[in-house]
């Protein structure tokens, strides 16, 4: 059965990836949730809360006010947190009972920016989704809100799709600044690392977007629509100490974001860049995010000449996989796709799902594993292809 | 020197009743040594747990099993929005635990024992759970199924953690009893080496068990034997009484204090109920009594700050410092434990400065967390709010009971003062005391 997980865990909820996306930009998220909802989102999906001091926060929601409709206490709440943290803004998530009772969030936002006079928006959530849809929504609902029209400037690139649950904690947000520069662009702003909302809200000056997740892709399409800005999708697995030696994936990846720029073209080189080499059967499969494990699938092929199949167990776009990749669901899910694997690159913890005769190639994914992966933690632009498959 | 008063601290001078703080919105730190659900679950020994419920809900219980290295006792079943919308949860409920059982089964891992949590949604949606153990009964003979819930909306009923302490012990089966067996219930900790309750029990020819001793399912539904059951720990109490009288044995209730008249009534209690030789009550208050002076010659003035986390007394705690001329400034915590209003009552007319401090509200998500003063702190909040590396890495009382425990108290704080611990990789650690992979 596709709903049961016998043994390996699941991924972080749309709750947890809504308030990645949003941590580091001085606004205040409230989860609509009795408990549960923040302990878990920072105990195990964010890996910035012990150093970092941002306004995360549920409402301890009770059974009489959900059942009774107290929205009054929550907008209280807000209010008053609002009146005494200042916030940038205030973004709202759902959890499962609010869901069910059918709460009005777009009507609470309302009533919170009248009494607060802070920007209040929803994040559509309802803990039932992964962290996917979580931090796309969030990334989107933000651009709605705050992205105004600005003059391109030459040369620059938005990061669209950087949450930890991704990039994990060994220093890939900055290795992306660094292909940015190597590739001969300023960065305007990353979604949602390192940079402030007063960056995020000039995005519209970019030239082009480099989308190095599935979260990233739905504020790359709206950027598309409301200011035709082009999008690459791909993440630079491999980048070397310094350059950009051609022949290699980081280079392909620059040079499609050059002719994203020069034709206003969108490209897709994680998904479309692969059978370049070999066409992928089912010896060697990578299982995890799309972005990522096709930019590794890519990078692989370049340096080994072995590419492989991405198996993705999220609910990413479609579009995000190649014509042999395939989307899957559940623990069953995967275990039956890598039957006939013989070299398997995943979380540690798919171990007791890769067939006994395969080999486990690991790679720690927050999203995933948490901080069970911490101790073995890559970069993930910076990753040495034939190191990790020697 | 107080950092700020504010509607997340007041001063024991300034409360007027125990519900100390507004309520509004909630800030969690990032400090995870108490124990959820999942760690006390695992000390069912072959216990398999089973939890239903949506993805996000799930993170938190099956990072817990994982970070526990115990990802094997742990399973499963995700409630989708569909299920919401087409009214399938009942049957996903049903069918998703089948299908763990039948692969473990196929594994021949099937367990003696299956903990089943179903959540929130399942309550509010009024999915006939009874009809789904029955089924899984009728299907799986061989295994006891434990009803526990994950509804930490409801706040009328049982909260999951008291709940789970009483559901856990319902596969213990009426027998006849072993007098000279005496079992603790509802803890997370045995108690301590040199407990009194292990020292008095054993100078009168009884021996104390309880769950932590127990390696199979076998020997834990032996503690059915016990000829009387003990609880220590608030959260516990419901589950052990419960579970004595459907064995029909007594339940002596001695939750773990500070107060020197508290224990003695207790150990009286003790001694009375199982036929003991009652302790030298005089030489025990003055063995704590010098371990306390032992220890103010080791911090002298320097500020203290206390937790709830590390004990359920954190108030009374405090007294037993004040009262021997230690320096407690701060405690943590969120609201008065029913057992110490009249610890409050104390504070209140004899130690009016002390700072009575919120971990919840929002303010203090950016509340300053450094003290001027080196600071000793008991319990890891208090450590983690007044930025200390000197503190007592305790949780739930910790295992330490009566007159033994305030003297390893006194010698844990000793240590702490002399030897600095790392804060930041320490409290983020869940479950203190559990196997962490992490």
């Amino acid at each position: 059965m596709r709903r049961t997980n016998r043994i390996v865990p699941t991924y972080t909820g749309d709750v947890s990836g809504a308030c990645s996306a949003l941590f580091e930009l001085g606004g205040m998220v409230v989860i609509h949730d009795p408990s549960g909802c923040n302990s878990t989102y920072n105990t195990h999906d964010e890996t910035r809360w012990y150093d970092h001091d941002s306004l995360i926060f549920i409402t301890g929601l009770t059974e009489r006010d959900a059942i009774l409709g107290n929205d009054d206490k929550l907008v209280h709440d807000v209010v008053e947190a609002a009146h005494e943290l200042s916030p940038r803004f205030v973004a709202l998530c759902n959890s499962p009972i609010p869901f069910i009772s059918g709460t009005d969030f777009r009507a609470i936002c309302k009533l919170v920016e009248r009494q607060c006079d802070v920007p209040c928006f929803y994040v559509r959530t309802n803990a039932m989704h992964d962290y996917v849809t979580g931090a796309d929504n969030a990334f989107v609902a933000l651009a709605e809100r705050f992205v105004v029209p600005c003059e391109r400037r030459k040369s620059t690139l938005n990061i669209l799709g950087a949450t930890p649950l991704d990039l994990g904690i060994a220093g890939s947000d900055a290795s992306l600044r660094d292909f940015a520069h190597r590739a001969g662009f300023e960065v305007t702003s990353c979604w949602a690392m390192g940079s402030s909302l007063d960056e995020l809200v000039h995005a519209a000056e970019a030239e082009v977007n480099l989308v190095v997740s599935a979260t990233g892709l739905g504020v790359a399409r709206l950027l598309r629509e409301r200011f035709g800005t082009p999008y690459v999708v791909g993440m630079p697995v491999g980048l070397p100490d310094d350059g950009l030696a051609e022949g290699t994936w980081a280079y392909e990846l620059a040079e499609a974001l050059r002719e994203a720029v020069a034709t206003g073209e969108c490209r897709w080189p994680c998904r479309d860049g692969r059978g370049v080499t070999q066409p992928a059967g089912e010896a060697c499969q990578l299982v995890g995010e799309p972005v990522a494990m096709g930019s590794l699938a890519c990078a692989m092929g370049r340096e080994l000449g072995v590419e492989g199949r991405v198996v993705c167990p999220l609910e990413a776009a479609s579009e995000l996989l190649a014509p042999h990749d395939t989307r899957v669901e559940g623990e069953e899910g995967v275990e039956e796709t890598l039957v006939a694997a013989r070299l398997v690159v995943a979380d540690a913890l798919y171990a007791p799902v890769v067939p006994s005769k395969a080999r486990l190639v690991a790679l720690p994914h927050q999203a995933f594993s948490g901080r069970n992966g911490w101790k073995t933690a890559h970069d993930l632009a910076r990753l040495d292809v034939r190191e990790l498959l020697a | 020197m107080l950092k700020r008063l504010g509607p997340s601290a007041v001063t024991a001078g300034e409360t007027t009743s125990a519900a100390l703080f507004p309520s509004g919105l909630e800030f969690n730190a990032p400090v995870h040594g108490t124990w959820n659900i999942v760690h006390i679950g695992m000390l069912v020994p072959e216990a398999h747990q089973i939890y239903v419920c949506a993805l996000n809900c799930m993170r938190g219980v099956v990072l817990t099993a994982a970070e526990m290295g115990a990802q094997d006792r742990f399973s499963c079943v995700v409630l989708k929005e569909e299920d919401i919308t087409k009214g399938t949860v009942e049957q996903v409920t049903l069918e998703g635990i089948r299908d763990v059982l039948r692969k473990l089964e196929a594994a021949e891992k099937l367990p003696p024992c299956v903990i089943v949590f179903p959540v929130c949604t399942h309550l509010f949606l009024g999915v006939p759970l009874g009809r789904v153990y029955r089924k899984l009964e009728e299907e799986f003979p061989q295994i006891d199924f434990v009803r526990a819930l994950m509804d930490p909306i409801s706040k009328r009923r049982l909260i999951p953690d008291k709940r789970l302490r009483k559901v856990m012990y319902d596969p213990l089966l009426p027998c006849e009893p072993d007098d000279a067996l005496v079992a603790l219930l509802g803890s997370e900790f045995a108690p301590d080496p040199d407990s009194d309750l292990r020292t008095l029990l054993a100078a009168g020819g009884r021996r104390l068990t309880s769950i932590h001793d127990c390696e199979t399912y076998g020997q834990f539904k032996d503690l059915a034997r016990a000829g009387t059951i003990v609880s220590v720990f608030p959260n516990g109490e419901y589950g052990a009484r419960k579970t004595a009288e459907r064995l029909g044995r007594p339940h002596l209730y001695l939750p773990a204090t500070f107060s020197y008249d508290e224990i003695e009534a207790q150990e009286m209690l003790l001694c009375e109920e199982l036929g003991l030789p009652l302790p030298d009550f005089v030489a025990e208050r003055a063995a704590c009594d010098e371990a306390l002076e032992a220890l103010r010659t080791v911090v002298g003035e320097a500020p203290i700050a206390v937790d709830a986390v590390a004990h359920p007394r954190p108030l009374g705690l405090a007294h037993l410092l004040l009262a021997h001329d230690l320096n407690v400034r701060e405690i943590y915590l969120d609201g008065v434990n029913g057992e110490e209003e009249a610890e409050l009552d104390w504070l209140r007319a004899h130690a009016p400065h002390v700072e009575l401090s919120s971990t919840i509200l929002p303010d203090l998500r950016v509340a300053s967390r450094t003290r001027t003063e080196k600071t000793l702190a008991v319990g890891p909040k208090a450590a983690w709010f007044c930025g200390t590396g000197h503190f007592v890495n305790m949780v739930y009382g910790g295992g330490l009971w009566g007159f033994a425990g305030v003297r390893s108290l006194a010698r844990l704080m000793a240590e702490a003062w002399e030897q600095e611990k790392d804060t930041r990789d320490l409290v983020p650690r869940k479950g203190l005391g559990c196997v962490s992979c992490i």
